[in-house]
């Protein structure tokens, strides 16, 4: 048998990443009340992705391994789905460990696909995460709504209203359907018609998707965040109606 | 035909909760007719997450992330759907991947594509993600 230690642990209390976390969160996000149960482990997809799962990443977390934890792609394979959250017993928020797990690593360590998107929404005041500018973004609504007021009978009044002023709705969408498939936008103005909404599209800020959360850039994300919220405030619209 | 429903993450477990799950299935229902609903289990509040939420989509790990779906993938095929419907764009672009990488014999639908289909009112460039037997109804 050998004597070597599988984990070894410092005899001086240290400062430890999980601590830093709880005292972002209110009640510490519980992420000392881990019971061991399991129950998140064994209801999350990510489990036994990159050899880690929820508990395992908690209790090394908690042994203050920050290193391997830091360190590990798994933070990345996690969704931040709260499952784990709705089915444990003491309501430990592990995904906002992850969150800060991805927070605070260095900019060109975080996924490119995903720090390019983040760059992306910042260019325009759309916060589109695909780069799509206001003149964009209005051009093809535009387009695609004379299209099927000329070629579908009972839609020649279709509406898809741009930067109407104290509407109910404020309408997001995410970038991918002006982008890539446009015609997919129409049955959403078709079922606000019929049902007469108010509502209105914004020329900015109406770019459902924030890959700077994701990324985990809380500069950036407030930042795509007061840019949607003030696009909404300018018009006077009651309702923030996300898609995603 | 059957048709099976995914909770988004977002809207259910993380927002509203269970109560517009059940809006949700209200509507699903009105549009497909409740014999031709059926529920993934486990599903509402205690769903699991198809693998697009959290950035996953985006994150150059597409092996990964098949693994992760690998669990909804399964889910739906028990449920033995023709279309799986996702209310969630992330839900649409992952489920629809999934069905592909794994060679499933569901569609991934939008919701708004199936009420204005119910409606009559869904027009002929707006049938991308149909299937053969849908495709032409109501034209």
């Amino acid at each position: 048998m050998s004597t070597e230690p599988v984990i070894k642990l410092g005899q001086k209390k240290k400062s430890l990443f999980k601590d830093s976390v709880m005292a972002l969160l209110p009640d510490g996000g519980n992420l000392n009340m881990c019971l061991t149960c399991g129950v998140c482990s064994s209801g999350c997809p990510a489990t036994g992705l990159a050899d880690m799962d929820p508990r395992k990443f908690l209790r090394m977390a908690s042994m203050g391994m920050d290193e391997e934890i830091l360190s590990s792609p798994w933070a990345w394979m996690c969704t931040m789905c709260q499952r784990c959250i709705y089915v444990c017993p003491m309501q430990i928020d592990i995904p906002q460990l992850i969150y800060n797990v991805r927070s605070v690593k260095p900019r060109d360590e975080k996924p490119k696909g995903i720090v390019s998107s983040c760059d992306l929404a910042l260019k325009h005041d759309t916060c589109s995460a695909m780069g799509a500018s206001e003149e964009d973004w209005v051009f093809v609504v535009e387009d695609v709504l004379e299209e099927v007021r000329d070629s579908q009978s009972g839609f020649e009044s279709l509406e898809a209203p741009m930067d109407k002023s104290g509407a109910t709705f404020f309408l997001n969408q995410n970038s991918r359907e002006p982008v890539t498939e446009p015609d997919e936008m129409v049955p959403l103005w078709k079922i606000l018609h019929s049902v007469g909404a108010d509502w209105t599209y914004g020329s900015k800020g109406w770019a459902a998707e924030n890959y700077c959360m994701f990324m985990g850039d809380n500069k950036d994300w407030e930042s795509i965040v007061r840019t949607k919220a003030k696009a909404v405030d300018d018009l006077g619209a009651k309702v923030w109606l996300n898609t995603e | 035909m059957k048709f099976t429903v995914q909770d988004p993450c977002q809207l259910v477990r993380k927002s509203l909760g269970d109560p517009i799950a059940e809006d949700l299935r209200f509507v699903v229902k009105a549009v497909v007719g409740e014999e031709n609903f059926i529920d993934m289990t486990p599903n509402r509040s205690n769903n699991f997450c198809c693998g697009g939420g959290g950035g996953f989509l985006q994150a150059g790990l597409p092996e990964e992330r098949h693994a992760y779906g690998s669990q909804k993938f399964n889910q739906i095929i028990k449920t033995g759907a023709d279309y799986c419907i996702t209310p969630c764009h992330n839900c649409h672009s992952q489920i629809h991947d999934l069905s592909e990488h794994f060679e499933g014999t569901f569609h991934t639908v939008h919701l708004w594509t199936l009420i204005c289909l119910a409606m009559g009112t869904l027009g002929e460039n707006e049938r991308t993600y149909l299937g053969p037997d849908l495709a032409e109804v109501g034209l």
